[in-house]
């Protein structure tokens, strides 16, 4: 049986205040292969983020395992930076695109390897070819407020690129863009991910985005959040690009499917009129 | 596109942002000029009494006189060089003790009462301690300058640090960074627009300080021109050496906006 490039066995959590403790997470468990596009969707607060951070290695569960290719949970929970050599190596992209206005776009794609002291000529050079395969090394001296939002975000991805990482975390990437902008964009990067064969696991509140991006999605429960259902999305393509999903026969079904186990039960069920 | 004078609207807009420009100037020339020349015809007249007010022809006159026994040249050599010192050091102890509070919270939460108790105080009560501890000299006059501005300034630079975006450090850590790469590669960085502004406001506090200084406990410097000009109504020598110290405090503080503009070009 193959093993799971990531495992969460269990993970509790809850955010405390003085006003008292709310529970957060409640035993959810899932499995994350390797070469997989895993969407996790549910309502908001419900935890998407803090399980992205446990993940990342950010928080620490308050109780269960979070296990990188079968290897011991302590090896993980106690790691706060994941890029040492014994460790899956991870990437994560935040909501925006946070490159730093006081950096060139090429100074903002080389800011991980600076931090984690990988400035090899190859990295860089790495880094150069990233830059030219996604169209930015024309712009590579460029600060980032003289860049359009998708760029910036793909500048982003790069950054997370070229440290090479096993396990690319996608935190509601496309949330701060426009709505032409988020569907090229998300095409855009759901294509350089797939060429690049890497393992994605993407949060989003967006229930298209999630079925024309990723080939499973997981939904969260309301807070404590448990996991309610383990979705597979299999789509008739003609084409393979994420826009092109949006036209798929089965997508009007995955939306509904998929807004039934969200939506609360006192609330009406809008059915998915066909408009993406 | 055209206006009805042939030019484009850029240009019009441009023309007329000039032509503001030159007359805010002009206006400001103009507002010094008038006060010169009712100043120096209010005392020609004898409508002021210029042994009390002087005039702009004495101060010219008291000012020439510094320059030719050369103690223009060594009390605006002193005070530049006291509030220079005093201007470095707080600028060193503030971004020290900002990043130790920036640092460890819990140290933040200790010393914050303290700090904002210690900004509070009228610095001036404190001046008679220094002159018994330091003596009288320019030790007492640079101590003098820096407690003027230093508490503040580790307030607003602590504050400043505070205000980086948090979802940037996260970024850090995401990244594979710790704390130390977080304030190096994102508040220091990030904090730039706020410690420049707060350079400005310190070059003007280390100013008063040192001239607090050295009323109290200096034989040289332009504060203390002023205070034994005082003593003995000498009013030239007051008012010119007030009038040096204005051109010093524009001069200084003209140096760090020259900075600050070098850093805006680079961004």
């Amino acid at each position: 049986m193959e093993q799971p490039l990531l495992e969460l066995k269990d993970i509790c959590y809850s955010y405390h205040s003085l006003e008292g403790e709310t529970p957060a997470l409640s035993h959810v468990s899932f499995r994350i292969y390797k070469g997989e596009f895993t969407a996790i969707v549910g309502p908001s607060g419900c935890g998407k983020s803090t399980l992205l951070n446990m993940i990342a290695g950010l928080t620490a569960p308050e109780s269960g395992e979070i296990i990188f290719h079968g290897g011991s949970p302590e090896q993980v929970t106690q790691q706060p930076c994941t890029l040492t050599p014994s460790c899956p190596r991870i990437g994560y992209m935040l909501q925006h695109d946070h490159l730093f206005e006081w950096r060139t776009i090429y100074q903002n794609v080389i800011l991980g390897l600076e931090i984690n002291h990988m400035l090899t000529p190859e990295r860089k050079e790495r880094a150069i070819q990233l830059l030219k395969d996604y169209d930015l090394y024309k712009f590579r001296d460029k600060k980032p407020n003289e860049l359009s939002g998708g760029m910036k975000q793909r500048a982003a991805l790069i950054r997370t690129l070229v440290l090479e990482p096993e396990l690319l975390l996608l935190d509601e990437p496309f949330s701060a863009l426009d709505y032409q902008t988020r569907l090229s964009v998300s095409s855009d990067i759901c294509s350089i991910i797939r060429s690049t064969g890497k393992t994605a696991l993407l949060i989003t509140h967006d229930l298209s985005e999630a079925i024309s991006l990723a080939g499973r999605i997981l939904v969260l429960g309301r807070r404590p959040a448990t996991l309610k259902c383990d979705i597979p999305v299999r789509l008739t393509l003609t084409d393979d690009s994420p826009l092109a999903s949006r036209n798929a026969p089965e997508f009007k079904d995955y939306f509904n499917r998929l807004w039934k186990e969200i939506s609360d039960e006192n609330h009406r069920q809008p059915e998915f009129s066909g408009k993406i | 596109m055209k206006t009805t004078d042939n030019l484009s609207f850029q240009e019009k807009y441009e023309r007329d942002c000039q032509r503001k420009r030159r007359m805010v100037i002009l206006a400001r020339i103009l507002l010094l000029a008038v006060f010169l020349l009712l100043w120096e015809g209010a005392t020609r007249a004898g409508y002021v009494d210029s042994f009390f007010f002087s005039s702009p022809s004495q101060v010219l006159l008291c000012f020439a006189g510094m320059v030719k026994d050369y103690s223009f040249f060594t009390n605006t050599g002193i005070t530049l060089l006291e509030t220079i010192a005093s201007f470095l050091l707080v600028f060193v102890i503030s971004m020290l003790s900002a990043t130790l509070l920036w640092h460890s919270k819990k140290c933040s939460e200790v010393l914050e009462p303290y700090l904002v108790v210690l900004n509070s105080l009228p610095k001036s009560a404190l001046a008679p301690l220094f002159i018994v501890w330091l003596g009288t000299g320019i030790n007492t006059i640079i101590v003098a300058g820096i407690s003027v501005a230093v508490f503040g300034s580790i307030i607003n630079l602590y504050t400043g640090f505070r205000q980086v975006d948090g979802e940037k450090i996260k970024l850090i850590y995401t990244l594979g960074g710790g704390k130390r790469d977080a304030f190096f590669k994102v508040v220091l960085p990030g904090s730039i627009p706020t410690i420049l502004s707060n350079m400005k406001v310190n070059i003007g506090l280390a100013l008063v300080g040192v001239i607090i200084g050295e009323f109290l406990a200096a034989r040289r410097g332009l504060g203390y021109l002023i205070i034994y000009g005082s003593q003995v109504f000498k009013l030239n020598m007051v008012i010119t050496s007030i009038i040096i110290l204005c051109v010093i405090a524009m001069g200084l503080y003209e140096g760090i906006q020259v900075l600050e503009r070098c850093y805006r070009k680079r961004i």
